[in-house]
């Protein structure tokens, strides 16, 4: 049998009825996890710059040693079960939303080559009719050099994918999403 | 194993001008193709602890019962190769009877209902079949444009075996004269693709002298090779 997948149609700006109001996770891996913490800010804009306030994020990651807890990881047994790999999280008046989680170890790709440490992100909205599909990498980090998906994105525009770290703060990031315009996102065809 | 893709015109266009959101929120570069690794063909596995049976029925829970229109929601979630996909979640969200969604952004001048919430979730059986015990939403205008109303629709979210087959959608009713003026339906180019989100009435699943029955069948992305489960 074949059949063609249901339309995607937009979250609109009353899904915190259904999604975030009592099934939110702000909490990726627990204080239990192994790896390095990571506070990530996330914080989404619309076009002219003006922060969404009304978007949900989703994230899904790896554990600190590259395994996904799901059956299609051949290492999933191996899973760190302190690292669930998900959170979603409503913005906020600001546009913002903060994760609790681990940087992530090195995931294969197709070709078993690694790729750089990533968290694969989700943001949905009012205005988005189809989930928009990004990755916040983690600036700085040496394996960014040789990710083989990374290599994909033209040069010039691989800095949207980076969350940045602040030196003042160890274990905070910030990843902006610039929905469209001036910066804009790379977003993924997946 | 790398999910399959189908043709983009199944699928709403992300800048779609008559539905004005998406100019001020749709990319305007091309997506970046990304050939599948372990990140996308894997996905959460959640909330299986967490939902409840009374969870699925969305007249419940409150002091009485909400007004309006008694309806029950089912359909079986599938994926593209016709396999059901079981223990999925299913979260649905929607206005009351008379349109009005129980959230604090929503200032349409309707009442709101105090035995109606409008948010619940299910697991699929082994068959992949839901089932909600709803109301029937109103419709409601949006100010989208001059006299902007949008057709009766319950939301969906799936979040399906992998992160590439994560769906939200809308779920419309038979028969509406809203649909040829609604911009988020119409963002979809392909006709048959429109059609298959709006609900059929199920006379089978009516249960008589109680409320009828609407299905609707959700088919999510498959692995280009599905492996046979269990």
């Amino acid at each position: 049998m074949d059949l063609i997948p249901t339309a995607s149609q937009t979250v609109g700006p009353f899904f915190h009825l259904g999604c975030t109001t009592n099934h939110s996770i702000s909490c990726i891996a627990s204080p239990t996890a192994s790896g390095e913490r990571v506070r990530l800010t996330c914080r989404v804009l619309d076009g002219v710059g003006v922060a969404v306030d009304d978007a949900m994020i989703e994230i899904w990651q790896a554990d600190s040693d590259g395994n996904y807890s799901h059956p299609a990881d051949p290492r999933v047994q191996k899973c760190d079960p302190g690292c669930g790999g998900f959170g979603r999280l409503p913005t906020d008046l600001n546009g913002m939303c903060v994760f609790e989680t681990i940087r992530p170890g090195r995931v294969p790709a197709a070709d078993g080559r690694l790729q750089a440490p990533h968290l694969n992100v989700c943001v949905f909205g009012r205005g988005i009719m189809k989930g928009l599909q990004t990755r916040a990498y983690f600036a700085g980090d040496q394996a960014n050099d040789e990710c083989p998906i990374l290599a994909l994105v033209p040069e010039e525009r691989r800095a949207t994918l980076m969350a940045r770290s602040d030196p003042g703060k160890p274990g905070d990031w910030y990843f902006d999403v610039r929905l469209c315009g001036q910066g804009e996102t790379v977003f993924f065809d997946i | 194993m790398p999910y399959r893709r189908h043709d983009s015109n199944t699928q709403p266009r992300s800048l779609y001008p008559p539905y004005r959101a998406t100019t001020e929120r749709a990319p305007r570069q091309p997506l970046i193709f990304l050939p599948h690794t372990l990140s996308e063909i894997t996905g959460p596995v959640y909330g299986h602890n967490q939902v409840l049976e009374a969870d699925r029925d969305l007249t419940r829970g409150h002091p009485g019962e909400p007004l309006g229109e008694r309806i029950i929601v089912t359909g079986r979630v599938l994926d593209d190769g016709g396999c059901p996909l079981r223990r999925t979640l299913v979260e649905i969200w929607q206005a009351n009877s008379a349109g009005r969604y129980y959230h604090q952004k929503d200032d349409h001048p309707a009442p709101l209902d105090p035995n109606f919430t409008g948010a619940g979730r299910a697991l699929t059986d082994l068959d992949g079949r839901y089932e909600f015990i709803t109301i029937k939403p109103g419709a409601y205008p949006w100010r989208n444009h001059e006299n902007a109303w949008r057709p009766a629709h319950i939301h969906f979210s799936l979040l399906g075996p992998a992160f590439t087959a994560r769906l939200v959608t809308q779920m419309y009713f038979p028969g509406d004269p809203l649909f040829p003026h609604d911009p988020m339906l119409q963002s979809i180019p392909d006709e048959e693709a429109r059609r298959r989100l709006v609900s059929k009435l199920d006379l089978d699943a009516t249960r008589p002298e109680w409320a009828l029955a609407y299905r609707f069948d959700i088919v999510l992305r498959g692995c280009e090779a599905t492996p046979f489960e269990e």
